[in-house]
Order: structure tokens, then C-alpha cells, then sequence
């Protein structure tokens, strides 16, 4: 299992050109569609590449709950137990 | 300010305002005038149609117009009642034996569409304790069917066997009872599902395995059944789903099985339950338009890929990024830019080409799609009229 701020951190790296175009700071509150501009299509392959990093599988079925950074770091934490 | 319950619907509104300088809505295209399998009149002006899905040409056939003819007279306009109530006629009984029979499959169900049929399997067979694999480029019906279901959906890289492989073994033993779903041919691009090697993985992890024949009944097979065929799997594929719409000619869509079981899950379905069945007239044409596959499809498959042929190879000719297989669907890929792709796709129609406009999300990628999809009534001039427009717009598509 992966501790919080590791994934947090990991996160963040990947989420760094994102916020750097939309001109934002990156916290666990940013929200990923609202402040970072992320389409659907976008968010998407980004988790693809996060499934990969991690080598976990995110159901479609969390999607609706993930809105921030932090929600997305919690559900990835749960789902690497 | 007050919220207003349409607030969230701003992407569309603006996508309207973006449309509204040109004269014709890509996404509300009205024909106004019917004149073959493959022309229209469109904003006045004669059209061919290289975008309607229609593949074997069958919509004009007139052996499917005197069955529709004949039902429409002799049992009315509709059924006005759900297949579980008074909406079962002994046509559509006789459509599932002539399906079963037709995939030498024990177990049919016919729906009023293929949405639906998409919808009732897929939100129902899987159940809360099961998975569903499906391919990231799966059509919106196998989305929805998912969404309305209570499994667990996992999405794998769009025809990538090693990929679904890979996220089978992270399942453990509940791969067992997952479910992996494909399509025969892929609506928007048109390239087919790698279905040896899927069903190789399949086989590995003993998964259940779904292919959406959609876009393949009829054009694919030595005997039209589809990819399945084509790529001979057919023991391994646990249940097919496909559309009247399309070669077919007429509305509604199927699921078949190698599972008699099937027939258990028939008054489980929502989706089957609580819409009306289809009209007397659609499933009579419809059950003509399988015979006339049976017995004159390979003669319109050849001619359908003939058509294919020369489409793709006239436009790779002009350099234009297009799918990897030669197909009766035949996309070129655009920009990311939606006013430049409004832009090309309104000259094509105003040189009297019809396609299909595809933009994200729909289309696969980041860029927007010029969607062909060819038919067997296609004629080689009709073909080369479709190369000649696009060429004429060469330097814009590139450009783009």
C-alpha cells in the first residue's frame, strides 16, 4: 500500500503542466475539470498513464466522485490496499 | 446571480453559436428529400451520401419494401406494447429463430434497437460482483449499458490484447467471471478488434467474451456473420450484439448466445421490458433483408469493399491521415481546430458530398473526424465524385 503523500507527490508531477498552463497552484483542493481545464478526453488518457505508473486498474465507476486532487489521491490510495 | 438549471449545457450553447454562421447544423442535417440508397437532396441540392451506414444498400430494396408493405396493412402501424406484454407478434419469434439460425447460435433476443439491446445486455448480465472490460474506443450504447449496470467497468487500451491482459491479471480470481467486451469494426475509425489474440486472452484468464458486430454483420465472413467469423472464433465468443440499422437497412438490434441461459436473463432486462417492441413493418423487412444477406451477401459484400477500396486508396493517395485498415468506414483525421473541421466538412457539402462530422469526445483522439462510411449501391463514379471533392480541399484538410 502506498502511503498518501507518496501519491500525492506522484500527483503532482504529473498535474505540474497542467497547472502551469492554466496558470494555477497546485494543491489538494484544485479541482482537476474546473481549475485545470482537463477535458474528459484528457483526464482519460491521464489516468491510463497513472494506471500504469502505479499498475492498478481505476474502475469508470469512482469517476463521478473525483473532483479534486485530493479525492483522486484518496481513491488511488484505496484502490493500491 | 440565479442558477439556472440549463447552466451546465454552456458547451453546447456555444457549440451552437459556432455553428449558427453556417447555413446547415452539422449535427441536425435535414434530408430533405430521399432520392436512392445514396443520394438525397440536401439544402436544395443533390447529394451523395457517404455517410449513412447503410452497407449493403438494402433501404430501396423492393422485396423489403413489400414485407414492410404487407405487415404495415395487415397488422397495423405498431405494436404499442413492451415484448413482455402484448408487444411479442409471431414475427419477431420468427426473426429470433431466423438470427439463431443464421449463427448456428441456440438463444436470440430481438430489440426495439441497438442502443437498447447494448443497454438491456450489458446493464444486466453483469452483476454487482462482477467486471467488465471494455475497449476505450467501446460505441456510447456499451458506455451507457455499463453505467447502467452495477458491475465494476475497467476501460483497456483501444485494441491492445496485452493491455487487457494485463489488467485481467491485476483481477485475480474474479477475472473468471469478467466480462470483456469489443466491436467487429470500430464505429469511427473503422478498424477491426485484433480478436485472435483477445480471445487468447481470454482463454488464459476464462473470461467471458462480448463482440458488438455492429458495423461488421453483413461485411464481414465468408457468410456475413461478422468478424467472429472471419476470424473463426466463434466457440470462444460468448454473446454477439448487433443492429438491424445498418446492413440491414431497418431499426432495432440482437443479442445471440452460445448460452441457453440466455433466455433467463430475457425478463431481467429494463431496457427490454419497458419500451415498446418494434413496428410489424421493421421486422418483416428486416427478416427479408437477413435472407437476401444469406443468399445474395456475398455478391453486395464485394461490391461494398470494392467501393472500401477504392475510397481509402484514392484518399491515402492525397496524404490524409486515415485509419489503418482499408474498411466500408474510412475517416480522415483532422485538427484539433472544431471552426476548421465545421469549415471543411460545410464545403463538402456544398461540392454535394455528405459525411459524417465527428469532435471530441466522440471522435477517439484530440482531433476531429470527416467520417465516410460506404455502401454497396455506391457506384465507382459516385466514389470518384466523393475523391474529387475532398481533393479540391486538399490543402485545408492537410492545413488543418
Amino acid at each position: 500500500m502506498k502511503r498518501y503523500q507518496e501519491i500525492l507527490d506522484a500527483l503532482y508531477e504529473v498535474l505540474t503542466p497542467f497547472a502551469n498552463e492554466a496558470n494555477k497552484q497546485l494543491s489538494e483542493e484544485t479541482e482537476l475539470v474546473a481549475d485545470l481545464d482537463i477535458d474528459s478526453v484528457r483526464l482519460l488518457e491521464l489516468l491510463m498513464e497513472i494506471e500504469d505508473h502505479m499498475d492498478i486498474s481505476i474502475p469508470l465507476n469512482v469517476l463521478p466522485d473525483i473532483n479534486t486532487v485530493r479525492d483522486l489521491a484518496v481513491s488511488l490510495q484505496e484502490l493500491s490496499e | 446571480m440565479t442558477q439556472s438549471i440549463f447552466d451546465k449545457f454552456q458547451y453546447y450553447a456555444n457549440l451552437r453559436e459556432d455553428v449558427a454562421r453556417l447555413d446547415t447544423n452539422p449535427f441536425n442535417v435535414v434530408v430533405e428529400q430521399v432520392l436512392s440508397e445514396t443520394e438525397a437532396i440536401v439544402n436544395g441540392r443533390r447529394t451523395i451520401l457517404a455517410g449513412t451506414n447503410n452497407y449493403l444498400g438494402l433501404t430501396f430494396d423492393p422485396r423489403c419494401i413489400a414485407a414492410g408493405r404487407k405487415a404495415l396493412e395487415e397488422e397495423g402501424t405498431g405494436t404499442t406494447g413492451s415484448r413482455m406484454a402484448n408487444g411479442t407478434y409471431a414475427g419477431h419469434l420468427a426473426l429470433e429463430r431466423e438470427l439463431a439460425d443464421f449463427f448456428g447460435l441456440p438463444s436470440s433476443i430481438v430489440f426495439s434497437t441497438g442502443y437498447i439491446a447494448n443497454l438491456g445486455i450489458l446493464s444486466t448480465i453483469p452483476g454487482p460482483s462482477d467486471v467488465v472490460l471494455l475497449d476505450a474506443d467501446s460505441h456510447a450504447s456499451i458506455y451507457d449499458g455499463c453505467r447502467l449496470g452495477s458491475a465494476e467497468v475497467i476501460r483497456f487500451r483501444h485494441n491492445d490484447p496485452g493491455d487487457l491482459d494485463k489488467r485481467l491479471k491485476r483481477l485475480g480470481t474474479k477475472a473468471e467471471s469478467a466480462l470483456i467486451v469489443v466491436e467487429g469494426i470500430y464505429s469511427m475509425i473503422g478498424d477491426q478488434a485484433p480478436l485472435q489474440e483477445i480471445v487468447e486472452v481470454k482463454r488464459r484468464h476464462g473470461a467471458y467474451l462480448l463482440v458488438d458486430e455492429a458495423h461488421s454483420l453483413g461485411v464481414l465472413g465468408e457468410h456475413g456473420r461478422g468478424l467472429v467469423e472471419q476470424a473463426g472464433v466463434q466457440e470462444d465468443v460468448d454473446f454477439i450484439v448487433g443492429t438491424f440499422s445498418k446492413s440491414l437497412g431497418a431499426i432495432g438490434g440482437f443479442c445471440v448466445s452460445k448460452w441457453k441461459e440466455l433466455e433467463n436473463v430475457r425478463y431481467a432486462m429494463r431496457p427490454y421490458i419497458f419500451t415498446a417492441s418494434s413496428s410489424p413493418s421493421i421486422i418483416a423487412s428486416t427478416r427479408v433483408a437477413l435472407h437476401i444477406l444469406r443468399e445474395q451477401g456475398a455478391e453486395l459484400r464485394k461490391r461494398l469493399w470494392d467501393n472500401a477500396h477504392r475510397l481509402y486508396l484514392g484518399l491515402r493517395e492525397l496524404d490524409f491521415k486515415l485509419g489503418p485498415e482499408s474498411s466500408p468506414v474510412v475517416a480522415i483525421t483532422l485538427g484539433e481546430s472544431k471552426e476548421q473541421a465545421l469549415e471543411i466538412w460545410h464545403d463538402l457539402l456544398d461540392k454535394g458530398v455528405y459525411v459524417n462530422l465527428v469532435m471530441p469526445p466522440a471522435s477517439p483522439g484530440a482531433g476531429c473526424l470527416l467520417r465516410c462510411s460506404l455502401s454497396s449501391a455506391h457506384s465507382a463514379v459516385q466514389i470518384d465524385a466523393i475523391i474529387d471533392a475532398f481533393r479540391s480541399l486538399r490543402n485545408n484538410i492537410l492545413e488543418s
